[in-house]
């Protein structure tokens, strides 16, 4: 309520005798004020507060714009404070890129379940690439166990086996992360625009503009999407320090993260994380519009299976058997 | 409304006195025979309780060698970047065992199928049927060589080129990228690996792994 004297009063004041508002301007605020006057003046308001509390990167934080809004400078800015703050964490330097979309690309991903052994390599390789936080525990790819005798039929998956040894006889093991739907559902029901999909087909999620509503959680028909209930615990000698706005840069509570197809990587030619880690080589990985890449060759020549094709999310993550 | 409430008379009183003891006595014996039911279970199931505690336990990347050993954080270690450039690390031999030539030289070669008694008693071969072995793939005279069918001797560094003689599938895979695990560049220089740096020539099956630890389950995941 500190603020209300610095401003015009509310509400009230639209007594008799008072011109109607001009077009744009809300009922209840006194006329001659409009809506982007008052939310202006509030903006200012609350800066000028924080500053004198001292704590001007918060309200640079609070003030950001979303991601796709960000003149170059801006941009620039951002980078820059993320960068210092992320570097003075982890007591190393740590870099924030913005490596935009390479031209002609579009990316897609194979998976071959005729190999994949479920020995979840992958999964820790990912948080270690990732920055993902170790306690409360995100995992970004989840492998799970099924029967070979009932095929893919999720409704029996399993994904805390844990037995001495794998693979088990009568099992076979699929792991799932984000599919990067060409048709994302998350997209669709985000709030705030928050997520969105990029020109290569990575659907992205900027941090710092997400609310956690975790709509999109409940939207994604195939659970890739993880949520910070807790402040994330990263070690600081666990700080990948290679990082990309959009993908593995640390986050905070609250927000909601996912798969990026390892952005920081992708788009400086490097194969994903999972895919370097993988030891029976079940994943591979390749640029869709490229008819000599491997992930086209896959498309061509061998049996492949997108998860819950009937939903029509289109996704760009192909199951498939090489065998 | 309508139901009169009548004062507590004394036989009313002792109507309720049973009454509540009933009830206290039920919920005595029901947390009695739940904490019994409860211990019986932990003590009677230590593995089931062992199991519990490590769903409970936030494993990360940091405890295993199989994560950190991976240096997928690093640049390739090939000349170049370019598309069409393959590198391939050198064949896995077992320390000190080649070239070959250095003990087999001085041998007089011995071409009868035996068992062997002397040295490569450690070889246990498992690929193929009874029929196959050594001088299928070794070459008889120059044993720093591998022999195709045909006669051509190659070096171990092309020991592809053997294998894809009966795995002729799977070679045109490898070739494609399609079959074993390609690091690197998706756009530009691999690292390609040898059918060998994944399956030994001798016995050639994938031996079965430790899987990692299975994430936190939900009802764990505690600040």
């Amino acid at each position: 309520m500190s603020m209300t004297p610095d401003l015009p009063c509310s509400g009230s004041c639209a007594g008799g005798g008072v011109a109607p508002p001009p077009p744009g301007a809300d009922a209840d605020l006194p006329a001659g004020v409009s809506r982007r006057e008052f939310v202006e003046a509030s903006a200012k308001m609350l800066a000028a507060v924080a500053l004198v509390s001292g704590c001007d990167t918060n309200v640079e934080e609070f003030l950001q714009k979303n991601f796709r809004e960000l003149t170059p400078e801006e941009l620039r800015q951002v980078v820059a404070r993320l960068e210092k703050k992320y570097s003075e964490a982890a007591g190393k330097p740590v870099t924030v890129t913005t490596t935009p979309p390479l031209p002609n690309t579009l990316f897609g991903y194979g998976l071959d379940l005729s190999r994949c052994v479920g020995c979840r390599r992958c999964a820790y390789a990912c948080a270690r690439e990732n920055n993902t936080s170790r306690s409360p525990q995100i995992q970004w790819i989840r492998v799970l166990e099924l029967d070979k005798e009932k095929g893919v039929d999720l409704t029996h998956a399993n994904a805390y086996y844990n037995p001495e040894t794998v693979p088990q006889e009568d099992k076979f093991y699929m792991p799932v992360a984000c599919h990067q739907c060409a048709k994302p559902p998350c997209v669709k029901v985000c709030p705030v625009k928050a997520t969105w999909q990029e020109p290569d087909g990575i659907v992205v999620i900027d941090y710092n503009w997400c609310i956690g509503c975790r709509c999109c959680m409940a939207a994604c028909p195939y659970g890739a999407r993880r949520f910070n209930w807790g402040e994330p615990d990263l070690p600081a000698a666990e700080v990948n320090p290679h990082t990309h706005y959009l993908g593995n840069r640390p986050r905070m509570k609250g927000v909601v993260e996912k798969c990026t197809f390892c952005i920081q990587r992708v788009r400086e030619g490097r194969y994903p994380a999972c895919v370097e880690i993988c030891p029976v080589g079940a994943r591979k990985f390749g640029n869709l519009l490229d008819p000599e890449s491997e992930i086209r060759v896959i498309m061509r020549q061998k049996r492949v299976f997108v998860l819950k094709e009937e939903i029509g999310t289109e996704p760009k993550f192909f199951y498939f058997y090489a065998t | 409304m309508s139901e009169p409430t009548t004062a507590p008379t004394p036989e009313n009183n002792e109507h309720m006195l049973p009454e509540a003891t009933t009830l206290a006595v039920l919920l005595i014996l029901f947390f009695a025979i739940g904490i019994l039911a409860l211990a019986s279970i932990m003590m009677g199931r230590p593995e089931a309780e062992g199991a519990a505690a490590d769903a409970a336990v936030a494993h990360g990347p940091a405890e295993f060698e199989s994560i950190l050993g991976e240096d997928f954080t690093l640049g390739l270690d090939t000349a170049s970047k370019e598309r069409g450039h393959f590198a391939v690390p050198p064949p896995p031999f077992s320390k000190g065992i080649y070239p070959c030539s250095e003990c087999h030289g001085d041998l007089e070669p011995d071409d009868t199928r035996r068992k062997l008694e002397d040295e490569h008693q450690e070889i246990k071969l498992e690929h193929g049927g009874e029929e196959r072995w050594c001088l299928d793939c070794h070459d008889f005279k120059n044993r720093d060589k591998l022999r195709l069918a045909n006669g051509t001797l190659i070096p171990f560094e092309e020991s592809y080129r053997l294998c894809g003689q009966c795995h002729g599938d799977k070679y045109r895979d490898w070739r494609a990228g399609v079959h074993g695990k390609r690091t690197g560049y998706w756009n530009g220089a691999k690292r390609y690996l040898l059918c060998a740096h994944c399956h030994s020539p001798h016995s050639p099956k994938f031996k079965p792994l430790h899987p990692l630890p299975p994430p936190i389950k939900p009802q764990y995941i505690r600040k």
